[in-house]
């Protein structure tokens, strides 16, 4: 890894915490369906101190919501450091770097590259899509712009924008054997730190990881372990069998459904600080990062029964 | 070809609900092929528009006429004589037909009974699926005869994205993931290297970009 001290390539929290050897804490915040920043500020008050970042999600599952830029914006007004989320579903090359550029100047400086869910999915099925470039292709702009100081044209930017840059990885997707390729090529198009999916299969994860091991790739990038705990055996359900990509063995369902109804929530809080426990000790896993959707007045508690604070100050 | 699915009985209905004496054009080329504008279905469409006229009490004259092709002028020619005694004409041809008769024909009005939909095949009998976007630019070759611009929801050139689920794409259980397939593949024939590389954005110029397209072919443009 580069010498965390000469090659910071955006200053980020995140990248110093990173850079520093520390095992990285991140967290999520969705923005509101509405201009209601009041609850996005209780919301995430929740996570800061707590955590090395907080993504901060763009239109979510296709559904209208408060800008992610803004939303990040308001973050570090409030001294919460966000990872700005950007898919390639709603904007074109022109749009992406015009937000790269105005997310920088308001002091964002984490960027996670995502493809984004189908408008399928969300309130606005009729919308037409961009997919001008992919999550790859945004990666690889958004380091041409750092790194060479040029506009994906080749045009010189007059002050580059120096974000620090996350994608995302789904180990449980198919075809399984790609999946590793896949995050190699994210890495090689410019990656920095990725964000995984949701892990509740952690033999299939460890064996993800064990290949990235010996392909050399948790040499050239962090790896952040993707949890989200269960907080009902409907939603672990729902996630086994609705949720495209995701990997939620039975034995955990087992196991939810082992307990009375009043302690499944403490249950899923148990599995995920068995799994951060062993992200820890994990050959190539750089930190974790928790997506508590809507339940982040837990992550502080989770994050202590983890033992996870108090969060490292790098200078 | 390019494929067509007919409009509703009842849209086209309202297309000529002031009309007492309309044409129905079918065309011989692609909308044949996929059994939605060729010579049966205008027969059977001036047949239901007559007698949904007259079920109303507000009989229609339905005349029926099929051109080699709607999208040759040469063709196109061949209605001159007659498309005026018509309050108005509906085209079973795909978007290009009714917009070369209305070119041909300034002073007459044109509907499509059709909806345009895609460039395909039929993959079973009755079924036709979409095989190529027309970006103007192939590249089906780099991914052994599979095009992710039209055939993967999100047209990724450096897929399968996240929601690849067991041969299908995130957004239906009906639809096929096409980079579960490239990749599937390519692992096959042994020559995964070929997905290892990123591949470069895309130049869209010759898709959508700068208004209709259009192709030269010097050798057949009569000069002077």
């Amino acid at each position: 890894m580069d010498d965390p001290k000469v090659n910071l390539k955006s200053g980020s929290n995140l990248e110093k915490v990173l850079k520093a050897g520390h095992f990285a804490f991140t967290g999520e915040c969705g923005p509101p369906k509405g201009a209601n920043i009041e609850h996005l500020r209780e919301k995430f008050h929740h996570l800061k101190g707590v955590v090395d970042a907080v993504n901060v999600t763009d239109n979510q599952t296709a559904v209208v919501r408060l800008s992610s830029w803004a939303a990040s914006a308001i973050m570090v007004q409030e001294g919460v450091e966000p990872n700005f989320q950007m898919v390639c579903r709603d904007r074109n090359r022109l749009a992406m770097q015009s937000d790269i550029l105005g997310v920088y100047t308001l002091g964002i400086r984490n960027m996670l590259c995502l493809s984004g869910d189908h408008q399928k999915f969300g309130n606005h099925p009729q919308a037409k899509n961009v997919y001008d470039i992919d999550s790859m292709q945004l990666i690889a702009l958004a380091k041409k712009m750092r790194d060479e100081g040029k506009f994906f044209n080749d045009d010189p930017i007059d002050v580059p924008p120096k974000l620090f840059i996350g994608a995302a990885s789904n180990p449980f997707a198919e075809p399984h054997a790609f999946r590793i390729h896949r995050l190699a090529k994210k890495i090689a198009a410019g990656a920095d730190f990725i964000q995984t999916q949701c892990i509740y299969n952690m033999e299939r994860f460890r064996e993800f990881m064990h290949q990235a091991v010996d392909m050399g790739l948790t040499e050239k990038c962090f790896i952040l372990a993707g949890v989200t705990p269960m907080k009902s055996v409907g939603m672990a359900n729902y996630m086994a069998k609705q949720v495209p990509g995701m990997d939620v063995p039975d034995s955990l369902i087992k196991r939810l459904k082992g307990v009375e109804k009043s302690k499944v929530a403490e249950e899923g809080i148990r599995f995920c600080l068995e799994q951060i426990e062993e992200f820890k000790s994990m050959k190539g896993v750089a930190g974790v990062h928790l997506m508590a959707i809507e339940w982040e007045h837990r992550v502080p508690e989770i994050a202590e029964r983890a033992g996870l604070l108090p969060r490292p100050v790098v200078e | 070809m390019i494929v067509a699915d007919r409009k509703s009985i009842q849209e086209i209905l309202d297309m000529v609900k002031t009309c007492s004496k309309i044409l129905v054009v079918g065309c011989k080329g692609c909308v044949t092929v996929c059994n939605v504008g060729g010579l049966k279905e205008v027969q059977i469409l001036a047949a239901t528009l007559k007698i949904a006229r007259k079920k109303d009490g507000r009989p229609l004259q339905v005349d029926e006429a099929l051109l080699e092709r709607q999208c040759d002028p040469e063709y196109v020619a061949m209605l001159k004589d007659t498309v005026y005694d018509y309050e108005a004409v509906i085209s079973m041809a795909c978007g290009v037909g009714p917009q070369f008769l209305s070119e041909a024909y300034p002073d007459q009005r044109f509907y499509p009974a059709v909806n345009t939909t895609f460039f395909g095949g039929a993959v079973a009998h009755g079924i036709w699926e979409e095989r190529c976007a027309g970006c103007g630019t192939c590249i089906i070759h780099y991914f052994d005869g599979l095009c992710p611009i039209a055939r993967c929801s999100k047209s990724l050139l450096n897929g399968p994205c996240g929601g690849s689920d067991h041969g299908k794409c995130e957004i239906s259980k009906e639809v096929e993931c096409i980079w579960d397939k490239i990749v599937r593949k390519k692992m096959e024939q042994g020559r995964l290297n070929d997905l290892l590389d990123v591949v470069p954005a895309k130049n869209w110029q010759t898709a959508r970009d700068g208004g209709p397209r259009r192709s030269r072919r010097e050798e057949l443009i009569q000069h002077g």
